[in-house]
């Protein structure tokens, strides 16, 4: 091997050890995020641009990802003093959650279109979403479910604890089983219209599962709450868990935070009313409102707080 | 065992005797959820109506070939289907109150009222009185979600069914989401009272 061909094998490693960063040079965006505010959309190119065309809102298209067909309403682009960070704001709110596809055109030196994604990292989403089932959108004081059990239950502090722990372990389970059973049986052999039956079917499986397994290995806790474990089939906490999933077409790590945020969520609820109504038994309460009519109530008060929740991100 | 009430016993006693919101204390969480108006607490009590007579019909049809063993399943997958039905039948007619009722349509297979009627009544009547039970449970139902929603619509809106009533808005906090449980629990409250002031005009 002579000196030649070693510095042309050198040549062309460095060649193609550099190509990408030539490919980069080329590419004309930099940087996107979702911006401060929730109806913004914050794009950096990789050099300075032609403020005339990049203030064009005509030259942008976004849409989300699962509907391609709806574009949304752009309503201004303002391009930074240094004419490589622009502002996309549009007429309504993002939905920060979804990815967002955008296309700009007539932007790139060759007058090509350029299509990227904007989405959260995916770690910060999976858990936005389990901080959202678990205070935001909390099952029992925001969207109103599980209450028979939630006011059958949350008499003792005891009582709370290993309910809202079945509850989620319930819900976890059943909610992986439905997903696997939706994903991969309902949705090929177009079965949707089996959902409801499905998961019922399901739930009530997990549940005599739970029951079987409960009984031989903690029969302690199993007569402090097997009662209420009956309950558990028809209770709408954990047919809902199902059914949102499949809704929203979440993925296996979606569906699992999904659950354990409810199961959580449902357990935070109970735990909070329990310590409440515990305290309330010492209390002196009008005859009229003793019981469930107080228990609603303080509910009422509770759904208020977490009001107060919605709003909140994180990530 | 048959029951020796005639038909409009039987309906009167789920509209008054034991009714689903206010008497058995079953099925909250559309009485908190959707009562914020009228119209929202009768399209969701039609669809719990219509699930209800049709299971308790199917159910006290089949009640000689179900084994006893396998009962709670076979109620849950009956009412499954006609949720099903009812669900689908909701969505391609009336999809603008189907969209307000969102979820709640499909939960009525959790519903506790439903189950518990088929367990209590239609297992071990005849068709003719199941079917009359679940009008009067249906109605019942149907009774309490509209009483519900007619309080929260007035004072929180000032409308019936969509008509200005009173013109004004007296507290529009009822018609916000989370009052439907001070509304319920109030309304509880209330009851108790009429209670105790009869129990006591009785005494006297």
């Amino acid at each position: 091997m002579n000196m030649h061909s070693m510095r042309r094998i050198l040549l062309s490693l460095v060649l193609l050890l550099g190509l990408p960063v030539l490919a980069q040079a080329q590419e004309l965006i930099a940087g996107k995020s979702f911006g401060k505010a929730p109806n913004e959309i914050v794009v950096t190119f990789t050099s300075a641009v032609d403020r005339a065309v990049a203030e064009d809102p005509a030259n942008y298209r976004v849409h989300e990802e699962q509907d391609p067909d709806i574009k949304l309403a752009l309503e201004s682009v303002v391009l930074a003093e240094d004419q490589k960070t622009a502002t996309l704001t549009f007429a309504e709110p993002l939905n920060s959650r979804l990815p967002h596809v955008v296309t700009v055109s007539r932007l790139a030196e060759s007058g090509a279109a350029a299509t990227f994604t904007v989405m959260k990292p995916y770690l910060g989403y999976l858990l936005s979403i389990l901080i959202s089932a678990l205070l935001i959108n909390n099952f029992v004081f925001t969207k109103y479910l599980g209450l028979c059990v939630f006011f059958g239950t949350s008499k003792r502090k005891d009582t709370a604890k290993g309910m809202g722990l079945t509850f989620t372990l319930v819900m976890v389970v059943s909610a992986i089983m439905s997903w696997f059973f939706y994903q991969f049986i309902l949705k090929p052999y177009d079965l949707n219209f089996l959902q409801i039956v499905i998961f019922i079917g399901l739930v009530s499986l997990t549940v005599q599962a739970v029951d079987t397994v409960l009984r031989k290995v903690n029969p302690a806790l199993f007569n402090a709450f097997g009662v209420y474990l009956v309950l558990v089939i028809a209770n709408c906490v954990i047919i809902a868990v199902p059914l949102i999933l499949a809704d929203n077409e979440y993925n296996f790590w979606e569906s699992f935070m999904l659950a354990l945020g409810a199961g959580g969520g449902f357990l935070l609820a109970l735990y909070l009313m329990s310590s409440v109504r515990e305290r309330m038994e010492l209390a002196n309460i009008p005859s009229t409102f003793k019981g469930v009519p107080i228990a609603f109530i303080v509910a009422g008060q509770f759904a208020l707080a977490f009001l107060g929740f919605s709003g909140l991100t994180l990530f | 065992m048959a029951t020796d009430k005639t038909s409009l016993q039987l309906v009167v006693n789920g509209i008054l005797n034991e009714n689903p919101i206010f008497r058995l204390v079953l099925s909250m969480c559309p009485a908190v959820g959707i009562s914020t108006t009228v119209m929202n607490g009768f399209m969701l009590g039609i669809a719990v109506l219509f699930v209800q007579v049709f299971s308790s019909c199917t159910i006290s049809l089949f009640k000689n070939v179900i084994h006893p063993r396998i009962r709670i399943p076979t109620y849950t997958l009956t009412i499954a289907t006609w949720v099903t039905v009812i669900d689908m039948v909701l969505a391609a007619y009336l999809p603008e109150a189907y969209a307000k009722m969102g979820i709640f349509v499909k939960l009525i297979v959790a519903f506790a009222i439903i189950t518990m009627r088929l367990e209590m009544f239609a297992c071990k009547e005849s068709v003719n009185a199941s079917f009359w039970d679940g009008i009067g449970m249906g109605l019942g139902f149907m009774f309490g979600m509209m009483a519900l929603g007619f309080v929260r619509e007035l004072l929180g809106l000032g409308t019936v069914l969509g008509y200005d009533v009173l013109g004004f808005k007296p507290l529009l906090f009822f018609v916000l989401p989370f009052a439907g449980f001070f509304c319920v629990g109030l309304m509880m409250a209330f009851f108790n009272y009429v209670e105790i002031v009869y129990k006591r005009a009785k005494r006297a």
